[in-house]
This record gives C-alpha cells, sequence and structure tokens, in this order.
C-alpha cells in the first residue's frame, strides 16, 4: 500500500512548562486508508511518546476521540486522510479548558448530562419484576435518533452559545432531556422542567444549527431544542392559563 | 503534577467570523435590522395616511422613489424573499417533525408545504389588493 506524507500541525500544552498552547509539526508517513487517530498513533509510537490524548475504540462508538481537525470538531477515528489536504491541524476540542495536549476537561459537561435526568422516571409504583412496560416501534422511532449520541461533545465544542455563555446547558444535555421526554415509558417530564425552562436552557440556543452539522452520529440536538422550546411555551402558557394554575 | 488547564476565550466580538457557518448564522441575524427599519417605515407610512392628507401621503410616496430608497427596498425584499424565506423553511423540520406510523415524514416535504403555503397566501394577498 502507498504512503503518503501527512504534516501534522498538533496543538500541544504542557500545564508544567507552557504559559499558552503552542503548535507542533510532525511529518507522518500515513497508508491511505489511515485516519487522524491513526496518524496520532503513529507519532505516539514512533516520534515522541509525550503526546497526550485520549481515544478508546477506533470504531466510533465511544465517542472519546473528539478534536477539532482543520477547525472542524470530528471524531478523529472517522476522520480519514485521503478527504483530507497534506496539511492538517489537530487541536483539542473547541469551548473546553485544555487539560494537556489534545485532552480536554470535561468535568462540566459530565455534570450537565446529569442534570438532564437521563433515565427513565416512573410516577407510579415501583414495578415488581415481572413489570414491563411495552413500547410500540413508532413510539420509539419518535426519539430513537437521539439514542445514538455517544456523549463525543463534538456539538458543544461547534456551539458558539457554550462557548461565548459556558453556563448554556447545551446540545448534547438537552438532547438527551429531550430523548426521555419523548420516551412513552417515561413520567420525568416535570421533573427535566427546570433545564428546559431555565435560564440556562433552550432559551440561550439561538438556532445557529451547528451541534447538528457536526454530529457524527447524526443526531439533531438543533432539532430537539426547537421542540423543546414549543414544549415548554405551551407548558407556560397552559400554567398561566388553567384554573388553580401556577401564575408566578 | 499540577493541574492548570488552559481556557481559550471564545472572541466576544469577533467569534463569528470563525468559520462558514457562523458568518451564515450572523447574516440570518443582522436581518433583523432589516426588519426593524422596514417595520419602522410601514408605521411611519401609516402616520402619514393617518394624518387624512392626501398631499402628505403623495409627498410620502415620491420620496420613497429616491433611487437610495428604491435601492433599500429591493435589498430589503431581496434579503426577505429568498435568504429569510430560504433560511427559516428549510429549518422548519427540525421544528415540526412529523411522523406517520413508524415513518418520519422526509424533512423536503415540510419545506415544499411551507413553500406551498407561501405561494397560496401571497396570491391571496395579490388578490386582496387586486394585484392579480
Amino acid at each position: 500500500m502507498s504512503l503518503r506524507q501527512l504534516e501534522l500541525d498538533v496543538m500541544r500544552y504542557d500545564p508544567e512548562q507552557d504559559e499558552a498552547p503552542r503548535f507542533q509539526q510532525y511529518t507522518v508517513p500515513c497508508e491511505e486508508d489511515w485516519a487522524i487517530l491513526d496518524a496520532l498513533n503513529y507519532v505516539k509510537e514512533n516520534i515522541d511518546t509525550t503526546l497526550s490524548y485520549r481515544w478508546s475504540c477506533h470504531m466510533m462508538v465511544c465517542g472519546s476521540c473528539a478534536m477539532m481537525v482543520n477547525g472542524e470538531p470530528s471524531l478523529t477515528c472517522k476522520t480519514f486522510i485521503r478527504d483530507l489536504p497534506d496539511r492538517v491541524r489537530v487541536e483539542p476540542l473547541e469551548n473546553f479548558p485544555i487539560e494537556r495536549d489534545l485532552v480536554v476537561v470535561l468535568d462540566d459537561v459530565m455534570e450537565k448530562l446529569q442534570r438532564a435526568k437521563p433515565f427513565i422516571i416512573r410516577k407510579d409504583d415501583p414495578p415488581d419484576e415481572d413489570t414491563e412496560y411495552v413500547q410500540s416501534r413508532a413510539a420509539l422511532h419518535k426519539f430513537k435518533q437521539y439514542t445514538m449520541c455517544i456523549n463525543c461533545m463534538a456539538c458543544y465544542a461547534a456551539c458558539p452559545q457554550y462557548g461565548l455563555n459556558p453556563s448554556f446547558i447545551g446540545p448534547a444535555a438537552l438532547a438527551l432531556a429531550h430523548r426521555y421526554n419523548l420516551d412513552s415509558r417515561d413520567q420525568g417530564k416535570s421533573e427535566r422542567l427546570d433545564i428546559l425552562a431555565d435560564h440556562d436552557g433552550v432559551w440561550d440556543c439561538s438556532f445557529v444549527g451547528a451541534c447538528s452539522e457536526v454530529c457524527p452520529k447524526h443526531v439533531d440536538p438543533a432539532a430537539a431544542i426547537q421542540q423543546m422550546k414549543i414544549e415548554g411555551a405551551k407548558e407556560w402558557w397552559l400554567q398561566k392559563l388553567s384554573p388553580g394554575g401556577d401564575k408566578s | 503534577m499540577s493541574r492548570q488547564p488552559y481556557v481559550r476565550p471564545m472572541p466576544k466580538s469577533t467569534w463569528y467570523m470563525r468559520n462558514k457557518r457562523y458568518r451564515v448564522y450572523i447574516l440570518r441575524e443582522i436581518s433583523c435590522l432589516l426588519v426593524a427599519g422596514y417595520s419602522g417605515l410601514m408605521i411611519y407610512a401609516l402616520s402619514v395616511l393617518a394624518t387624512g392628507s392626501p398631499a402628505d401621503w403623495q409627498a410620502f410616496v415620491a420620496a420613497q422613489k429616491n433611487p437610495l430608497l428604491v435601492l433599500v427596498h429591493a435589498v430589503a425584499l431581496a434579503y426577505f424573499l429568498f435568504y429569510q424565506t430560504f433560511a427559516w423553511f428549510k429549518l422548519a423540520p427540525k421544528a415540526m417533525p412529523l411522523q406517520i406510523g413508524e415513518k418520519r415524514l422526509p424533512g423536503g416535504i415540510v419545506v415544499a408545504g411551507h413553500y406551498v403555503a407561501w405561494i397560496v397566501l401571497s396570491a391571496f394577498i395579490f388578490w386582496l389588493a387586486g394585484v392579480l
């Protein structure tokens, strides 16, 4: 198989030595079918063992290898060098603090994902072991695309609203909340109202739509958020208008 | 080993120049200035009409024939008709997903429905105005 020389400009940051991130260039002899992750692995194994980055599955499942490739949030295991020019810039995901080199600090989004209450909430009695909540295929298809999220956080790197205002709960967490709200087995919609209607919730989204465009798993968080805005506005009016409803 | 995460704040005034996606978005958003300007003009036109003076109204209409104002009208019309309509209709299927049974109705059909409604309503308004 023929080799191709790839010039990799990789952002480096050593918290113990560097004041600010810098770029380091590596020349990598790549095979034609390599992805950017393969090139990084080559650097790590053959050129510079100090390079830090996250990866695990190399098959678009784990979501840990997302980085900026030529300015675009990408899963590096599915970003192939055959689709790229001879010189490629690799940076850590935008909008996140850099821990070291290409590794970012994800604590903030981990907390936000939990706030979405991404699990089925039942209001009725706890089921016994034999209880089944039957779901039709049509009901499943209402939310199935949102279950494809692998938490790679490319959507947060693409979202200028999150970049400008890090308290915005953000695309993946909102899509996840929407996924459970749409689930016919779930009864926890009211418990997720705060994440929906809060100041940092859906109304911080101005529908740039970049989150959906960069998603490597074709999830559509922008759609989820717009649908939640409609739901939120409906709930608000219903509460205002219903007798005995919350008028605050 | 000490942790010293490096924060890269997004530049508050130039962030939208970062990529094409953001530039397209900001073009959509700044159209609100055109909407505001045009609304102001319409309100002013109404106030001139409300004076009940035909001479004032004729003067207002004549003023609109100024080449510069004609250009503003043309740019605003093109912006609304093509860019705004195109941008928002394209986004409609996201806010209004339609599912029939197990199948999601393709977004293109929702968009096409919007265009059909737009043409029908426009024709109706032209008919009301006596143009058609």
